[in-house]
């Protein structure tokens, strides 16, 4: 059984586990962001793709969340705070990344050693969806426990995200799952803006924009 | 008493023999030209290359005085290897007399053992260039031989064969559908492709005495005809691996076997129109990146072996990704 409709919600979903990959790898901030908007773009195209396959119209809300909040706003927002924060030519150290690699395909194999023996009754299609989406999840952990970065760390808790919307857009029937991301999505801005806020806090002793001012002797 | 198909492909082998001989020098032609054209510049015609081959074949050949017979037979090896590996991938046609032996790993078997010789010349040539030249250019190619190998396992497990004419016929059936695997085999195989060529991430083709050359700084101490041949070779193995990518991941427009001449003039063409898009998409493609660090190349290529990998991993665990 080969069907177009379904090898093109594969191939996207295996997209996404590829971008998650090419995030693991890029060690500059504005790289990393963009493949975090790169990341985001494949997931709203996988979600629109869901949307129309199951004829199921609130998907494209999620898939335009994805798209406008996550792919266009989120970026622009990073981008902005690592330029004000000064730290746009930085270049992250990243240690090992072969192994850092290595780590990332064990944990697809273990996702889909995991995934598939579980979900063996239901339809092959989603099951295998859930799978990718899973080790979407787990890269994204990963990159959060390998980076040292806090930007690099959002970026991945980013695409943590992602992986969790693309399981339950995977899932069918689930009408809940505009709700949910947008009660995510609400939840990562909090975060963005938290642990800023706290990296400010941790060099200038204040959360006061004002002082990154001073600090830069630029207005505006 | 010969029978016909055996003419026809006897006829389609020899062509393609040819064929590839003739438009290499083209496609390299054709890349600077795009090139030229994207920097703002007008660039060379896309014919320079032959007048470039001709001018070679013309002048006088300097010899370094420490050098062997190695160095001097090392180039007509070199080309004729890749020749051989360029003849057998189907270009515009899959009934070659030839295609049984088109095997994907006797096609990397005969471009180590061209590699392998210019290694040996470019060290036999006794100065500083030649052997930093060949020390890069084992770091890379022990790099990219297990990404390629893997990726090949990737492609061979979809297709139930390492024989390139019946991995295209795979490819072109109707039950395949789209799979993730292959989508991650063909990044695999472009970036094998870019770091064995000597493109620009790896390794910059148009540069002279700089440090971080490696192709450039293997032939450098070579001139004459047997520049000519070294740069023929280049040209081809760039030809083959455009078409390999063509032929397994893009095999559409192939004349299958027992065509007529219909079939093989809508190949020759879409062969054509696929190398136009490779060509313009490696010149694209090296104009917006910058050629990396010798020490990332091992990143780079990782990635490839990852992907073959993931690839692999994911045939073994499920028949439909």
């Amino acid at each position: 059984m080969h069907d177009f409709a379904f090898d093109i919600a594969h191939m996207l979903a295996g997209a996404l586990v590829l971008v998650s990959l090419m995030m693991l790898y890029q060690d500059r901030l504005y790289a990393l962001i963009n493949v975090l908007a790169i990341h985001a773009l494949v997931l709203a195209l996988s979600v629109a793709w869901q949307a129309w396959v199951h004829d199921a119209p609130h998907l494209y809300i999620t898939a335009a969340i994805a798209l406008g909040f996550k792919a266009i706003a989120v970026p622009m927002a990073l981008r902005r705070m690592v330029f004000r924060l000064g730290i746009h030519r930085e270049i992250e150290r990243v240690v090992g990344t072969g192994l850092t690699m290595l780590a990332a395909i064990a944990l697809v194999a273990l996702s889909l050693e995991v995934m598939l023996p579980v979900t063996a009754g239901v339809d092959p299609v989603s099951r295998e969806d859930i799978a990718l989406a899973l080790s979407v999840v787990l890269i994204g952990l990963l990159m959060m426990v390998t980076r040292q970065n806090a930007v690099s760390q959002v970026a991945g808790f980013m695409s943590l995200e992602n992986g969790i919307v693309l399981a339950a857009t995977g899932a069918q029937g689930m009408p809940l799952v505009v709700e949910i991301s947008v009660a995510f999505s609400v939840l990562i801005a909090f975060i963005v803006i938290g642990i800023f806020l706290f990296r400010i806090r941790e060099r200038f002793d204040t959360v006061d924009v004002e002082a990154l001012d001073q600090f830069r002797g630029e207005r505006g | 008493m010969i029978p016909l198909a055996m003419v026809q492909a006897l006829a389609a082998q020899g062509t393609q023999m040819f064929l590839v001989l003739l438009l290499a020098p083209l496609l390299v032609g054709y890349v600077r030209f795009v090139k030229a054209r994207l920097q703002r510049r007008r660039g060379p015609s896309v014919l320079q290359p032959y007048r470039d081959l001709l001018r070679l074949l013309r002048k006088e050949v300097v010899l370094p005085d420490t050098s062997s017979w190695v160095f001097r037979a090392a180039p007509y090896a070199i080309c004729s290897f890749t020749w051989v590996a360029a003849a057998l991938v189907p270009t515009f046609a899959t009934n070659l007399l030839f295609s049984w032996s088109g095997d994907l790993i006797a096609i990397i078997a005969l471009l180590g053992t061209a590699r392998f010789l210019q290694a040996l010349a470019a060290l036999d040539a006794g100065t500083g260039f030649g052997g930093l030249g060949s020390s890069r250019e084992v770091m890379i190619a022990s790099l990219a031989e297990p990404a390629l190998t893997m990726l090949v396992f990737a492609v061979a497990l979809i297709a139930g064969t390492t024989q390139l004419s019946a991995i295209a016929a795979a490819v072109l059936a109707p039950d395949l559908g789209l799979r993730v695997s292959m989508a991650l085999a063909l990044i695999g195989f472009v970036i094998v492709a870019i770091a064995e060529n000597a493109r620009i991430p790896v390794d910059n083709p148009a540069s002279h005495l700089e440090l971080t050359m490696v192709h450039e700084a293997m032939v450098l101490e070579y001139s004459g005809r047997y520049l000519a041949m070294m740069d023929l070779a280049a040209a081809l193995k760039l030809l083959m691996y455009a078409s390999l990518i063509a032929c397994v991941f893009c095999p559409w427009g192939l004349a299958p076997a027992r065509s007529g001449l219909i079939h093989y003039a809508i190949g020759m063409a879409a062969w054509g129109g696929k190398m136009l898009v490779a060509g313009t998409a490696l010149a694209v493609f090296e104009t917006i990146t910058a050629k990396m660090r010798v020490f990332r190349v091992p990143d780079f290529l990782g990635i490839a072996l990852m992907l073959g990998l993931l690839g692999t991993l994911l045939l073994f665990v499920s028949r439909s990704l």
